[in-house]
């Protein structure tokens, strides 16, 4: 932990050393990398955190269906996190646990736990692209930010809900990511993501996440407490509802494997 | 009142052509808001009740409009790496298509394996480069045995398989969107050709269809309204053997197309396959008013009257006859109002609006350029009377014999009617020379229909899908759907969990079955839903809450009657086997195969106003109930022979045809009112025989409603040769119609009226024999000699 804080240190120092030189020679990718670095040092070394999400879909005519679930989530250095979430309705899949190791590049690994079947299958899928749990949100957008995942422009400064905002684009690096590119509001202050616009492989706008009602916790890390993704293309709609959180838990690596998995409720 | 119309337009010419250029013009700048709308749902009117049970169920579940690649490779087997490496590159290319949102092919099928405890999803041509001929019985065997494939996505065989891509289209906009699509299809389609050009590419899918629809209608505009005017021109020099009044003519039929269109340009319509078949049908009509007014002017100035008076005379003796079909005709083109389908309100209205402009330039911009325009007779014209005559004398002289012989043909011809099957095929709305349909056809032949019946199954509660007592009727219902003799494909949640069973048991297809407990089935579909790839989700096949599931049985190309068949036994399925759920059966297919029905229904209301109405218009305009009721048999009979000539012809009936009956009924009736007119006139004005009377009519109309029939079948044959077969048929059907109109006229009427008259005459004379016995036997004298 003290190299990764090291490690983080040396980079916002290099990063307001560039932010200084800016003035002169910054190109917009490297501006919008710069900034990308930002928000990941400063959401740095949060460990581990607990969480219970509610999940509501809704189709065109906004009939809903909704979902619950609780999560564990272990940050993990240089990589996508590890999260373990529990199933708690709809009551016929209460109990049903799902363990993912995200990764920058490549196939996450994940394991299924069905308590009707009594054993846990691990599921090895390239599949980062597709829904969630029937959701807007895919597999990669609720995956951890990391900043090896995109390259990155910055393309202005404009007004948002929370004071000044960058808008930054994010193009994926993983050939198996569904978008083009993302389109990222990042407000100044706290270097918080407040929209992102997702852009489909044909480069049509297909979703936009709006994030809401951000918390501050542990006096470092911000969490929104409303995440509201809206797929233009289908009219359908998810919004995450986020409770509960907690932070600095004691959780390691041992708490996410397959045995845990298992025993998890 | 009418004098002083015409009149004006033959004392100035000139000012009535100019202010008719000008409200011509004016009223045809509104075309400019035309346009055409190639959805297929244009067909349905909003209370259709197939078409809310489908937009209802479109509501609960994913949309399903498509596009569709056709691939079928030279050599004969798609499962080589160099044919699987090019639907690859097509499947990745296919992701470009505007409003796409999922690409299913044999290449991106998410394969599931079952080791041990680990469960392998990928698609089944991950790394196209790598494939060699080793993968192939492999590849081959998986995709030719998954239920989500077979007969859909790839061939027993493997000798033909399909790229699908689902779109979402938006829909505000589909006169753009539908072509967006339709030219990137396309351009892929040029591309895939170019680089791998050992395959056929097809193209079908709604978009395709939906594109046909608005294709071949703009190409038959640019063919079939062209050879029109080609053909009436022709007709004309050749009959009339004059350029002014031929030159006078097209300009009437100009500005009565020019002026329609415009006006339901302001009025706000747009176009549509069927509508867009006016402006050939108006062209046909307005030539008939010209055609007589033409003829009796004619007649006149060879009997030396001077161009002006010819001309009075012409309109004077003409413009009630015309103002009457005019009318007749307008009422039955507005008989299809009653039409279930909007398009055909439309092209009645346009055609009413077009033949009563038709009218009024006939009256008014016809004679003005006549009177402009060096006119001289043309001396053809006198040749053929003789003609007329002897056919006269042929019909009097065989009547005894005529009557009951025409009488026994139409009863035998119109038998045959109700012989007609009912059939809406809509990929049989276009003719086999259409690429929608070669390519719907080659699928149908090698793969899966276009036809698809969609079922949804409701439990009625929340999450109700994962009981295991509703899955089983879903799976028995699937598996009794699979087993229908027309089936190619079917769709089914049962299957998804059948497989998921086997893959969750290390695939042991003992396991292929549905589980048995509620809280299996839904963690399984929670797997499978968190294994769905980009694009694809539950919702395809079930609703939000997991209340209700969608089957989608795919079908050979069948007839409406087998598809009704077909729902029917549906419901009664589960009327019989599982009643405790709630059942929607709805598709395009059925909507189709529903309108056919419901527009006969309800054009045979349109129908019989029309016939009540023209009925009453003609007993008025003759001044006598008695020939009123006489006529109905000569309006009515066509319609009946034609449909019955149309049992050996094509034996297939539906949406276009049905509103013929109405549509030719209005102007079948023209040449009743020109006949019996004359007909009545002699005997009323001169106090002539009925004998006598058929000689003066066939001799004063029998040439123009001949030229006049001769123009309308050749303009209705031109329709009939419409790649549109929607439009093709009704111009088809509406041609022999007319024909036979003419010869009912010419050889049936006229012996009914002799018999009917005679009749008359005898008791009149019995009546008279009593009072006044020599007038009796002056009569019979006269009778006699003129029957010779």
């Amino acid at each position: 932990m003290k190299f990764k804080i090291l490690t983080s240190t040396l980079i916002a120092a290099s990063v307001l050393t560039l932010s200084v030189n800016s003035a002169f020679a910054e190109t917009p990718e490297e501006k919008g990398l710069a900034i990308s670095e930002q928000i990941k040092i400063r959401d740095d070394g949060w460990v581990d955190m607990l969480a219970s999400m509610k999940m509501v879909l809704r189709n065109k005519q906004g009939q809903e269906s909704i979902r619950e679930i609780r999560m564990k989530v272990l940050e993990v250095a240089d990589d996508g996190d590890k999260s373990l979430s529990i199933f708690d309705r709809p009551r016929d899949v209460k109990g049903t646990a799902f363990l993912s190791f995200s990764h920058t590049q490549g196939a996450d690994d994940q394991w299924l736990y069905l308590p009707a079947l009594k054993r846990v299958k691990r599921i090895a899928s390239r599949n980062k692209s597709g829904p969630f749990m029937g959701s807007e949100f895919s597999f990669e957008d609720l995956a951890s930010f990391e900043i090896a995942k995109y390259t990155y422009k910055y393309i202005e400064d404009q007004a948002c809900d929370l004071g000044q905002c960058f808008v930054v684009e994010q193009y994926p690096t993983d050939k198996n990511s569904g978008y083009t590119k993302r389109v990222v509001w990042v407000d100044k202050a706290e270097y918080r993501m407040i929209k992102t616009d997702f852009y489909d492989r044909k480069n049509s706008l297909l979703k936009t996440l709006t994030s809401l009602d951000y918390q501050q916790y542990k006096g470092k890390f911000w969490r929104a407490s409303t995440m509201k993704m809206v797929n233009h293309q289908s009219k359908k709609s998810t919004d995450l509802q986020w409770v509960d959180y907690r932070f600095g838990n004691g959780l390691t690596e041992s708490d996410f494997n397959k045995n845990t998995l298992k025993r998890a409720r | 009142m009418r004098e002083r119309i015409y009149n004006f337009a033959l004392n100035r010419p000139w000012l009535v052509l100019l202010l008719a250029i000008v409200l011509v013009f004016g009223t045809a700048y509104g075309a400019k808001n035309l346009v055409f709308k190639g959805d297929y749902k244009v067909f349905f009117s909003e209370e259709n009740p197939q078409l809310t049970d489908f937009e209802a169920m479109q509501e609960i579940y994913s949309k399903s409009d498509n596009a569709v690649f056709i691939l079928e490779p030279k050599n004969g087997d798609i499962f080589t790496p160099e044919n699987l490496t090019a639907i690859h590159w097509l499947t990745t290319e296919a992701w470009q298509v505007p409003y796409s949102t999922r690409v299913d092919s044999i290449s991106n099928f998410q394969h599931t394996i079952a080791e041990e405890d680990d469960l392998i999803v990928e698609d089944l041509v991950l790394a196209p480069g790598t494939l060699t001929a080793a993968d192939m019985p492999r590849i081959k065997q998986i995709a030719t045995s998954d239920p989500l494939l077979l007969n859909k996505i790839i061939s027993k065989t493997g000798h033909v398989s399909i790229v699908n891509v689902t779109l979402q289209l938006p829909g505000l906009d589909p006169i753009t969107e539908i072509p967006e699509v339709a030219s990137k299809v396309r351009a892929i389609q040029a591309a895939f050709e170019q680089q791998y050009p050992n395959f056929n590419v097809q193209l079908t899918g709604m978009v395709m269809m939906n594109t046909a629809f608005s294709e071949t209608s703009l190409s038959d505009s640019a063919t079939l309204v062209p050879a029109m005017f080609g053909i009436v021109l022709l007709t004309m020099i050749l009959l009339l053997r004059s350029f002014s009044g031929t030159f006078a003519t097209l300009i009437v039929i100009i500005f009565s197309i020019a002026g329609t269109m415009g006006a339901v340009g302001w009025f706000g319509f747009y176009l549509t396959g069927p509508s867009v078949s006016a402006p050939t049908m108006i062209m046909t009509l307005a030539v008939a008013d010209c055609i007589h007014i033409l003829t009796s002017y004619y007649y006149e100035m060879r009997h030396g009257k001077a161009k002006k008076e010819a001309l009075q005379e012409s309109l004077r003796v003409n413009f009630k006859p015309i103002l009457l079909t005019s009318v007749t005709t307008a009422i039955g083109f507005m008989s299809m109002n009653f039409s279930d389908s909007p398009p055909f309100r439309d092209l009645g209205n346009m055609v009413a609006i077009g033949v009563m402009l038709a009218f009024v330039f006939s009256i008014t911009v016809f004679p003005a350029l006549l009177m402009i325009l060096p006119v001289k007779p043309g001396k053809a014209t006198a040749d053929n009377h003789g003609m007329m005559e002897k056919f006269a004398e042929f019909v009097i002289a065989k009547r005894k014999l005529l009557l009951p012989v025409t009488a026994v043909i139409i009863i035998a011809i119109a038998a045959f009617l109700p012989q007609n099957k009912l059939d809406d095929n809509f990929v049989e709305y276009f003719d086999t020379t259409v690429d929608f349909r070669k390519a719907t056809d080659f699928m149908e032949a090698n793969l899966s229909g276009l036809s698809l019946i969609e079922v949804s199954v409701d439990s009625q509660t929340s999450s109700g899908i994962n009981d295991p007592k509703f899955l089983k009727a879903v799976g028995d219902f699937s598996e009794w759907m699979r087993a229908l003799p027309d089936t190619d494909h079917v769709s089914t949640i049962s299957d998804v969990l059948k497989r998921l069973n086997k893959n969750m048991h290390g695939d042991d297809q003992a396991y292929y079955r549905l589980p048995e407990e509620r809280e299996l089935s839904a963690q399984y579909l929670l797997l499978y839903e968190m294994s769905l790839p980009y694009g694809l989700d539950l919702n395809n096949q079930l609703n939000v809450d997991k209340s209700s599931t969608r089957i989608i049985g795919t079908f050979k190309n069948l007839s409406s009657s087998e598809q009704i068949a077909i729902e029917t036994n549906m419901y009664q399925w589960f009327a019989d086997n599982a009643p405790e759920y709630k059942i929607d059966i709805a598709s395009p297919t059925l909507m189709f195969a529903h309108i056919g029905q419901r527009n006969i229904n309800s054009m045979l209301i349109g129908t019989t106003a029309a016939l009540i109405l023209i009925s009453i218009l003609l007993a008025v305009a003759l001044k006598s109930v008695r020939y009123g009721v006489i006529s109905l048999l000569p309006n009515l009979i066509p319609a009946s022979l034609g449909f019955g000539l149309w049992y050996f012809i094509d034996g297939q009936v539906g949406l276009a045809l049905s509103v013929v009956a109405g549509m030719t009924l209005g102007i079948v009736v023209d040449d009743t009112v020109h006949f019996l007119t004359k007909y009545k006139h002699a005997r009323d004005k001169y106090g002539k025989s009925s004998e006598e009377a058929v000689r003066y009519a066939f001799s004063s109309v029998g040439r123009a409603l001949w030229i006049t029939t001769l123009v309308l079948v050749a303009g209705f044959m031109v329709l009939a040769q419409s790649t549109f077969k929607l439009n093709g048929d009704m111009g088809l059907l509406t041609a022999i119609t007319i024909s036979v109109a003419l010869i009912v006229d010419f050889i049936f009427l006229p012996p009914l009226l002799m018999m009917l008259d005679a009749r008359k005459e005898k008791k009149q004379q019995k009546a008279n024999n009593i009072n006044n016995p020599i007038v009796d036997d002056s009569n019979l004298a006269f009778a006699k000699g003129n029957a010779k």
